[in-house]
């Protein structure tokens, strides 16, 4: 009775175009994402979940900030830096997110040369977008360690309103541990990548199931969300 | 797992869905502790979230004893009365509720009724346990601690939670803040499993408009989670700081104890806001599981489709679209703006629309069914009742006039318990009581059914009908004793113990339940598959109970909606959701149908 045959939708089927097109695959049986993997359909929400967290935190952020009776300080002039004489506001977050915004660059050559079962180049390219990261995090942990020196503590500031330090070290943190934990997992998917484990279908460590090439793809969606919240947090906090 | 090397014969890969890769459990190990399959996940889930519950009932008893005989117990003083407030309402609304409705039946049925082999990610789905477990013990590890669990009540407002007047404020309140933020971590793993379940990995014939209406409800409701949970972790996180890094996001200048603390300038509304724009979709959280149940339950046992399929699944989707634009019907005293109390106090009463709809539909369900008076059943309609009860309370308190005599009064409390406490567990115990056979294949015993379902739902009424009436004298909720107080009556105090009384009635009946469970599953009758001949596919599964992978060979396909009771014409009174169209009547069984025909599926 089943056709095995005709339940594998891994490839399009002919459907109308435009809103009708998104009614009927609504209305269809199986999927509603016709030619949308698990793996992909779940990413997606994981970052539609993972967005209400951070407009939380920049919401209440910009909450705490109005609130406060504190002046705030002056972002250019807390992070500005002095290179050879010259103070020069912003430069290491203009440098910093620069270095972000080239590893989504790399990052989407990766998934590009993932798909073309370039097993070298997708390897090659992902340890560069995870060098990237790791030089952004680095980065960070010199601003931090700057910002520390210069008497900012989540508790108090020398500057000005106590709410800077906090709201500043839990953002940036918790955006740092997104870019930790992705240059952690780029790392791990380059060398399975690298190992051939997608082309010889070797199965993985924790889960013993047989992964493929789409994982870079899946790696790619999280680093752009990673990317984009940081453009974000960037607009919000240094910038305002 | 890396414990074990796999061999290709543990794999299977069936042939229907590329995506899918299913790990068969050869030991005991992997079968029933660190099993990847979904229905063994919803049995654990089940069980903890059990376990902890009557962690939290014992606590009610307490509390209960408290207020019906104050001064009589040297063992629970002022600080102790709080902290159970709070665990109670903790455990009851999160660990309770929300895991055994999302991670238990959802885990249990989404995947058998949607036609599906397990959850789209069974070892994420395993993760999810074991997060959600590891929260459960670090809450339980706060009644352990020093100074024991916090005692802020269950909303955790600041200041005065991380003040030390407030007990458990010395490690109570950070496990209770770590406690959330591992819940909200497992969840996630959980609700992505089951959103994604219900979106992708239907089986032939499964369109969204075929779903029973359980899944339609515990669907709504992951995605409800999954927006609503970020506040609370947000809010989690921040508090956290505020109590160990003395971070100000939610602290003002304060003097505690003749001490100026180094908190300035924070605010404490935030935290109100981000906790209630969890805290009402919570609400939903709870319910739209336990609507979409009672619709499944009503229809089965009256032996009729349900009313306004559509309607329902609408009124689903539209309940939990504006359940994220009410929040701050929780903040009328809190002294913000009127002109906010005017906008939720609208969006509010609007949500009556898409409720009362669902009521009137269940009602024209059971109207001219054949309706079985079977346990499921009794639950069900007893949940109509409690829930229109405590909805049209709801009604009152929506309104800031209202709302704001009443407020933090017992008539909250009693309109809370009735709407999220009582309905929602009436419906659980209806879908214990449907679902059992499924999982052991044996009945639960009738009588002491019977005998639980009529202390319980008489019981709730004689337990939250007088607390209305204590809150319209003005009785406050949280208080420890009501000491000398002129306004209110002596009679209120009898009333107290009253309530009291029938509250350890009903607890013990729940001890009968749980008897019932543990008893039935040894000696309880062989129900057969199907006992309640019931139309949706979990029942349809060629293993009965359902084995691993749940669909032995290939999986079925689906030919009509969940609902086909009582179709004229047809041989029996229903028809399962899988029955081909030429076996629904007798003549067309026997027609000859060429070689390899196929029926198409709509």
């Amino acid at each position: 009775m089943a056709q095995p045959a005709l339940t594998n939708t891994g490839e399009s089927l002919p459907r109308p175009e435009g809103w009708q097109g998104i009614a009927a695959d609504w209305s269809s049986d199986q999927r509603a994402f016709k030619n949308v993997s698990w793996g992909k359909a779940m990413i997606w929400i994981f970052l539609v979940s993972d967005t209400f967290i951070f407009s939380m935190f920049l919401i209440s952020y910009m909450t705490v900030r109005a609130s406060t009776t504190v002046p705030w300080p002056d972002p250019s002039e807390v992070f500005a830096l002095t290179i050879w004489g010259t103070k020069m506001p912003l430069i290491l977050i203009a440098i910093m997110t620069f270095i972000l915004i080239s590893s989504s660059g790399t990052m989407a050559m990766a998934v590009n040369f993932g798909y073309r079962r370039d097993r070298v180049k997708t390897a090659v390219l992902m340890l560069a977008t995870a060098a990237f990261g790791a030089t952004f995090v680095g980065m960070q942990a010199f601003e931090w360690t700057k910002l520390i020196m210069e008497g900012v503590r989540p508790w108090g500031n020398p500057m000005g309103a106590a709410q800077f330090g906090s709201s500043f070290f839990m953002i940036t943190g918790f955006h740092g541990l997104h870019v930790s934990v992705g240059v952690l997992l780029l790392v791990i998917i380059a060398r399975k990548v690298w190992r051939g484990d997608f082309d010889r279908n070797r199965r993985g460590f924790f889960t013993s199931r047989k992964g493929n090439y789409e994982v870079v793809e899946i790696m790619g969606l999280y680093w752009h969300f990673v990317d984009l919240v940081w453009v974000f947090i960037f607009a919000l906090f240094y910038l305002w | 797992m890396a414990f074990f090397v796999p061999t290709e014969a543990e794999h299977v890969a069936p042939a229907e869905v590329a995506d899918v890769e299913l790990y068969h459990p050869k030991s005991w190990w992997t079968r029933y502790i660190f099993c990847q399959d979904a229905k063994v996940i919803a049995i654990q889930y089940a069980i903890t979230a059990g376990a902890i519950g009557l962690v939290a009932l014992v606590l009610s008893w307490l509390m209960r004893l408290q207020l019906g005989f104050p001064d009589s117990f040297s063992f629970i003083d002022p600080g102790d009365y709080l902290q159970f407030i709070t665990m109670h309402g903790m455990i009851m609304v999160i660990y309770l509720l929300t895991a055994l409705f999302l991670g238990g039946f959802g885990n249990y049925l989404i995947p058998l009724m949607v036609g599906a082999r397990d959850m789209v990610f069974p070892y994420v789905n395993m993760l999810s346990y074991w997060v959600y477990l590891l929260a459960v013990l670090v809450l339980v590890a706060s009644f352990f601690v020093p100074g024991g669990p916090t005692g802020a009540g269950w909303t955790l407002y600041p200041p005065q939670a991380i003040l030390s007047g407030t007990p458990g404020a010395e490690w109570g309140i950070i496990l209770m803040l770590v406690s959330l933020a591992l819940f909200i971590v497992g969840f996630t793993m959980g609700g992505l499993n089951y959103v994604v379940t219900v979106l992708q990995a239907r089986t032939r014939g499964m369109t969204l408009l075929r779903m029973p209406l359980t899944v339609w409800g515990i669907f709504v409701a992951t995605i409800l989670a999954l927006l609503a949970f970020p506040a609370l972790f947000v809010g989690a996180v921040m508090m956290l700081l505020d109590r160990i890094l003395e971070t100000s996001f939610f602290m003002p200048a304060i003097v505690e104890m003749g001490e100026q603390l180094n908190y300035a300038g924070g605010n404490p509304l935030l935290f109100q806001h981000l906790f209630w724009f969890f805290g009402h979709p919570e609400v939903y959280i709870v319910a739209l599981p336990g609507f979409g149940i009672v619709s499944d339950l009503i229809s089965t046992h009256a032996r009729r489709n349900i009313f306004g399929y559509r309607m329902m699944v609408w009124a689903i989707v539209a309940i939990g679209a504006l359940s994220f634009l009410v929040w701050a019907h929780h903040m009328y005293v809190s002294g913000m703006n009127p002109w906010f109390g005017f906008f939720f106090a609208t969006t509010t009463l609007v949500i009556a629309v898409p409720t009362a709809i669902k009521v009137y539909n269940w009602v024209l369900t059971l109207w001219r069914g054949d309706i079985h008076l079977t346990l499921p059943m009794l639950f069900a309609i007893a949940f109509i009742v409690t829930f229109v009860n405590g909805g049209i309370t709801g009604l009152f308190l929506g309104n800031p006039v209202v709302d704001v005599p009443l407020s933090d009064t017992m008539f909250v409390v009693a309109h809370f318990h009735m709407v999220m406490g009582v309905a929602p567990i009436l419906v659980i115990f209806g879908a214990i009581y449907h679902w059992y056979p499924l999982v052991t294949g044996r009945m639960l015993n009738e009588t002491l059914g019977k005998f639980h379902f009529w202390v319980t739902f008489l019981g709730a009424y004689l337990i939250y009908f007088p607390m209305h009436y204590l809150g319209f004298l003005g009785v406050p909720r949280r208080y420890f004793e009501m000491g000398e107080t002129d306004f209110i009556p002596q009679s209120a105090q009898t009333l107290n113990e009253f309530i009291t009384v029938v509250a350890l009635i009903v607890g013990f009946a729940q001890l009968v339940f749980l008897f019932n469970l543990v008893w039935s599953a040894y000696k309880g009758r062989v129900s057969g598959r199907n006992p309640w001949r019931a139309t949706t596919l979990e029942w349809q599964t060629p293993d009965f109970p359902p084995r691993h992978g749940n669909w032995g060979p290939t999986q079925p396909v689906v030919y009509r909606w969940a609902y086909d009771y009582s179709v004229p014409g047809a041989d029996q009174d229903f028809l399962p959701q899988n029955l081909a169209p030429d076996q629904v009547t007798a003549d067309n069984r026997h027609k000859d149908l060429p070689d390899g025909a196929v029926q198409p599926a709509e």
